[in-house]
Formats: C-alpha cells, structure tokens, sequence
C-alpha cells in the first residue's frame, strides 16, 4: 500500500477520462481548418484593401483627350482645356500632358516608327478630383463645351465598376469559403462528439442513472471539444499569424502582389480564430451530444 | 383498475414504488413483464427472486427509470413516471440508489471518486460531502482503498464500492441486482449485513438475487419473478442474525 489517502486533500477527477489518443488526430484536423479559414480571411482582407486603393485612385483622376479642331494646334487645344477644366469646382489640378505621352501611348500599336509626331494623335489632359466632392464627368463635360473644344472625358467608370465587382467578387467568395470551412468544422467536431458519446457511453449510462440531467452530461462533451477547437484554433491561427508575416516581411507592403498587400494590421483580424472555433465546436457538440442522450433514453 | 392484492405490500397513502399492471417488452417482441402490479412502502426490504429471463433485471430497470412499460403506470414517490416532466426524471432517480449487476464502476476514477460521484452530480460542495464519504467507505471496508482505480480492486471489494456508491447520496430506495453474484458465500453475508444495516436506517431494499439459501435465511418476504408474472413469498424462517 503506498501514501495514506487524506480526504481533506481530496481534488475531485474529471467526469470524463482526461485525454483520448483521437483528441491528437482531431486537433490536428480542426487545426487544419482553423488555418485555411484564417488564410482565407487574410485574403479577402488584403483583395478588399487592393480594390480600395484602386478605386480610390481611379476616383480620384480623369483623363481628357482633346482633339484639335481646323485652325488650332494639338498643344493649344490641350492648353485651353487644362485652363478650362482647372476652374471647374471640385477639379484640384489640370495639366495637359507632354506630347511624349501621347505618343508613348500610341507607339504599341503602331510599332517604333519613325514619324510617329507626324500623326493626328490627340492631346491628354490628367484631371485630379477633390477626394472629398470630385466633378462629375458631365461637369467636366460642360466645361469643355463652354470653350468649343472636341474633347472626350473619361472618368474611369467603367474600371470603376469592373474592379468594384471583383472586390465584391472576392469578398463573397471569402465569405462563402469561411463558412464552409465553419461548417466543416462544426461536422467534424459533431462525428468526434458522437464517437466520444460511443467511447464513453458506460460513463454517460452511469451519470445519467444517477440522476445527472441531460444538459449537465451534454455540458461536459461541450466543454470537451470546446478546450479542444480552442487549442486548434490557437494552432491554426498561430500558424497563419506566421505565413502573413513571411508574406509581409518578404513582400513588404504589397505582399507577394500588389492584388494581395499585406498590412501588420491585418494579422491581428485571425485572433478571435480560437474563441469562434470554441464557439463552433461548443454549438455542435452541444446539439450532437443533447440529440445522442435523448437517443439513449 | 384493481391490482393484486397479494402483491400489495404498502397502503397507497405511503408506497414508494407502485405498479398498475404494468407490462413490459423488448422491441417488438413477447412481454418479459405482464401485467404487474405491486407496491413497496418506506422501509420494507425484499428480495425478487426468478429464474434466468424471468425478468428481474428489466423490473429493477423500470424501476430506476432505465427502461419503458409497453403498457400500464408506474408511481415513484406518488409521481406517475408517465406524466412527470423530463427535467423531473433526474430528481427522482437521484432519489433511488441501484447496485447494478455489472456494477459500472468508472475506470478512470479513484474509489473515493466513485463513491462520491452521485453527490458530485447532485451539486454538493466537496467541503460537504468530503468526510461523509469518507466515513461510509471505511464502513464498507474500503478505508484503505479510496485512492485505488476500480480495475485494482477485488470483486468484494468492488461490490462493496458500488453499493458504496449506491447509498452515498441516502437514498430512499435501493435496488440491487444480483449484488452476491461474484463473491463467496462468505462475503454475500457481509454484504447481506450492509443492507439490513440500511434498512434499519429506513431505506426501503428491493434485492434481485439468485441466492435461494440467502433469501430463506434472511426470512424476509421475496417477489417472485416467472412467467412474466410475479407471486408474493412470505418469509421462509426467521431473520438471519
């Protein structure tokens, strides 16, 4: 016989058996998911901060070309223009752009020719819009018409709503992806529950016909898988954590692609990974458990 | 509805346990209980007695709630099992204490932990119940085992944690199933001992044996238990010293 028992020191034993060899295998699982969830959530983070800026940036410019009219010279037309659009309310700056450009701009199509000057190549006016109240295309519009001048205005709309339906895009297929991979989590965490349940049903049998109510025995497998999902979504989460800041410190602020930029900020939104996961795994095992006793009954 | 008279071993006023032709099956097969219809007062003790199959088990089992009739009421405590609420049932079976015949002793726990676990599940505080538990495993011979894990322990020495545990929480009914099966005749006479002590504390007993000598030494009556039927025997002799 070894020590003498002292009841005053006495620590009351968990209800159910302290660890189980397939606990290993599911925080591995769920650890798993926790990390693609969390991956998944950096990501549409970092699309939905990209979309942002471009649209910032295109909202925040026009472009008008200006086409000379008989008389007038490709530079005094784009001239005039400037002048006219910097004195429409919510224009910061107009400035016709260097000839250069404009041939820059038309030499891909045209291949290295020689005497690209000599074509009619329209002039280029960039328009820089107050952030806070930006002119609108048709006041730029008017104003040109003001001055007789044959000009198009492009207010980059069209980008606009291309990169505003990506950005969406984007968002809801993040959203659509964490949510199965909840839900995942939730079904694995039910199928552990309901082979845990099995694995121990001589102790749920004893518990339940010694008077424990059903919530009191569901309560225990929640609280189970609930501290499980925890240390998997700490893992998970950890494990994300890290590949964000590799991503960062190799990509700097762009990450590996201006599409994906990275902010420090960001890793912070993958910390409440382990209380959700808790959270899940609390619900479904809850359910599964509560169904299984009444089942038992 | 009128019940056996033969089997009526309480007055309505205060019966503990109350059968009304109650019947019992298994799935869709024949009623291992039919028709039965008995009553225990406080602090009466017998033994239910039957062939193998003949449905003592499923008996005990209706009794501590593990089990359904297919037909016919039962009473605990003046509740009628049927309409009691769920939350209910808990509350009454914390009320009956069961030495079942594999005894379901948990592994994972010392027998001081055992022993407690219905007080631990009925909400007391350890500082509560610490000592009582304490005390009741050296009267059931275990004072030196309560940090032992039940695989350790003998089959006496098992039994006695599970009857232990039984009536830890002071139960006003205590069933046992077959609670001699595994030890010496020796031993079945302590154990035997450790029910009437209970019994004189007002514990009403209902044992489930085999043991014919015990049940005609002990000269207390006995339900029969055959055919799905069950028949009063009166004490076969005096009470057993």
């Amino acid at each position: 016989m070894s020590e003498m028992f002292d009841p005053a020191r006495w620590r009351p034993a968990p209800f159910l058996p302290a660890q189980e060899t397939r606990d290993g295998a599911l925080v591995f699982v769920v650890a798993v998911l926790c990390f693609l969830a969390c991956v998944t959530a950096l990501g549409v983070i970092a699309a939905d901060r990209a979309a942002s800026g471009w649209t910032r940036q295109l909202s925040a410019e026009a472009t008008v070309i200006v086409r000379p009219r008989p008389g007038e010279t490709p530079d005094s037309a784009a001239a005039k223009a400037a002048e006219a659009l910097a004195g429409v309310n919510g224009v910061t700056e107009a400035r016709a752009l260097e000839p250069q450009k404009a041939y820059d701009l038309v030499r891909p199509w045209l291949g290295d020719v020689a005497d690209v000057e000599d074509l009619p190549v329209p002039r280029l006016v960039a328009v820089s819009l107050d952030a806070r109240a930006p002119a609108t295309a048709h006041a730029l519009e008017t104003a040109l018409k003001a001055q007789g001048l044959d000009a198009i205005v492009d207010d980059h709309s069209l980008w606009l709503k291309d990169v505003r339906r990506s950005a969406g895009v984007a968002r809801g297929m993040g959203t659509v992806v964490f949510l199965l991979i909840a839900g995942a989590a939730a079904a694995v965490i039910a199928f552990a529950t309901r082979a845990g349940l099995a694995a121990q049903r001589d102790v749920v049998e004893v518990l339940h016909l010694t008077g424990a109510e059903d919530s009191f025995i569901a309560r225990l497998f929640q609280l189970r898988f609930a501290r499980v999902a925890a240390v998997a979504g700490l893992i998970g989460a950890g494990g994300a954590i890290l590949s964000g800041a590799i991503l960062r410190l190799l990509g700097g602020s762009q990450g590996l692609t201006p599409a994906l930029p990275i902010a420090w900020a960001d890793l912070v939104a993958v910390l409440p990974c382990p209380l959700l996961a808790a959270a899940v795994a609390a619900i479904a095992a809850r359910l599964t458990a509560g169904a299984l006793i009444r089942e038992m009954q | 509805m009128s019940r056996n008279p033969i089997a009526s071993f309480a007055n309505d006023s205060d019966e503990v346990v109350r059968f009304d032709d109650v019947s019992m099956r298994y799935g869709r097969g024949p009623d291992v209980l039919r028709d039965l219809s008995f009553s225990l007062a406080p602090g009466t003790f017998h033994f239910l007695t039957g062939p193998s199959g003949a449905g003592k088990s499923s008996l005990l089992k209706l009794i501590y709630l593990a089990a359904q009739p297919s037909k016919g009421l039962i009473h605990l405590f003046g509740h009628d099992v049927a309409h009691a609420r769920p939350q209910a049932r808990p509350e009454l079976r914390r009320r009956i204490g069961v030495v079942f015949q594999d005894l379901l002793l948990l592994d994972h726990m010392s027998a001081f932990d055992n022993a407690a676990l219905p007080l631990r599940i009925s909400g007391a505080k350890p500082t509560e119940y610490r000592a009582d538990v304490a005390e009741l495993l050296n009267w059931v011979g275990l004072g030196g085992h309560m940090h032992a894990m039940p695989p350790t322990l003998a089959g006496g020495e098992k039994q006695r944690l599970a009857i232990a545990r039984a009536v830890v929480n002071r139960p006003q009914v205590l069933l046992a199933d077959e609670p001699t099966s595994n030890v010496d005749h020796e031993m079945a006479l302590r154990i035997y001992r450790l029910f009437v002590e209970l019994n004189r504390l007002g514990t009403t007993i209902l044992i489930a044996t085999h043991d014919q000598d015990l049940v005609a030494r002990s000269g207390r009556p006995s339900m029969h238990l055959e055919g799905g039927r069950i028949k009063l025997r009166p004490p076969q002799g005096p009470a057993l010293s």
